[in-house]
């Protein structure tokens, strides 16, 4: 039996996405979650796919930092040079953006070339 | 990153490998690695990365490694939970739109196709077999769960059977305890143990009081997640 059958449609997987989107000649950025701190909601690894129209599918915390993410992944997918955004970690920061949990993470922003 | 890691990542998921990706925070090299294979920049990586990488593949999630100084995010993408579904009956039909939000890939079984049509039944895998011929036909790996819900021994048991001899982290049997006593019985009969038999649970799901096949598919599918996490 083909396992290719089984395959789920509605797989949330955007991996899928970004590379479906890549391939259709779209410009995209991925934003994965390297670390995360206290109750911050969603865990290292999760992904956020951005596009240069400002399409995006996924997530990297419950929708808090989500704007500010696509915001800098404009401007990483024009520049070319992957950014690590902190969110939540001290006031001082560039990036910090409020997290209503109190907890804190760190995004990879980067090209998919 | 480059898109050819990202292709190799989704390759791996379509073929149900586990696959880690690599990336160097500071360098921007990176990798993919499967157990067979690395594709990227692995030769101007550190020897203890690739390790790293490998151990990750029985791993779910991400961490932060430190190698010659610098962080690498490493990255797991293990390959999709596959359900089986023993019975083309009223709770399977609440409990595959649920399994499919979970991300879960689906196949149902049933002989009886007035049961499993694709009427009733659309978008799934359906397999028309009797699980003792369908079963052997697909790999019952560590991420496969099976649910017996067909009430109906002649299918569910040769079912059940098929998921004792394999490493599935989940077998679930829908009935009433003194059903699932006597299921018990004959399958002991046949020569199980009661370590074997204890992996399934019956009466199937967590204890939430719910009769509606919608409630059943919910806990169902919610002790399914249950073993999942703590596996």
């Amino acid at each position: 039996m083909d396992r290719q059958e089984m395959a789920n449609p509605d797989i949330n997987d955007v991996l899928k996405t970004a590379l479906a989107w890549r391939e259709a000649g779209r410009e995209v950025a991925l934003a994965t979650v390297v670390e995360t701190g206290g109750s911050s909601p969603r865990p290292a690894g999760s992904n956020l796919v951005v596009a240069a129209d400002g399409a995006f599918e996924g997530s990297v915390s419950g929708g808090c930092v989500e704007s500010a993410v696509v915001s800098a992944a404009l401007e990483v997918i024009a520049s070319g040079e992957p950014r690590l955004l902190d969110f939540g970690y001290t006031d001082a920061d560039a990036w910090a953006v409020g997290l209503a949990c109190g907890g804190s993470v760190r995004v990879l922003v980067e090209r998919i070339d | 990153m480059k898109r050819a890691m990202l292709t190799a990542l989704v390759a791996a998921r379509r073929n149900r490998q586990a696959a880690v990706l690599v990336r160097g925070l500071t360098s921007g090299r990176q990798c993919v690695v499967t157990e067979r294979e690395c594709h990227g920049d692995t030769d101007v990586m550190d020897a203890s990365i690739i390790q790293a990488a490998r151990a990750a593949l029985r791993l779910d999630g991400a961490s932060v490694i430190e190698a010659s100084g610098e962080p690498f995010l490493v990255q797991t993408e293990a390959s999709p939970v596959r359900l089986f579904i023993i019975g083309a009956v009223h709770i399977a039909q609440a409990l595959i739109p649920m399994a499919r939000q979970l991300g879960f890939e689906l196949c149902l079984i049933d002989p009886r196709t007035a049961f499993a049509s694709p009427e009733r039944f659309p978008d799934i895998l359906i397999d028309n077999r009797w699980p003792k011929e369908a079963m052997p036909d697909y790999r019952l790996d560590a991420r496969t769960a099976v649910v017996a819900l067909s009430h109906d021994p002649k299918i569910d048991e040769p079912a059940l059977q098929a998921a004792m001899d394999s490493s599935a982290f989940y077998i679930g049997a829908l009935g009433s305890k003194a059903n699932h006593l006597k299921r018990l019985g004959r399958l002991a009969a046949l020569g199980y143990s009661d370590e074997q038999l204890r992996r399934i649970h019956g009466p199937i799901g967590l204890p939430l009081g719910g009769r509606s096949p919608a409630e059943i598919a919910v806990s169902t599918l919610a002790q399914v997640i249950q073993s999942r996490n703590s596996g």
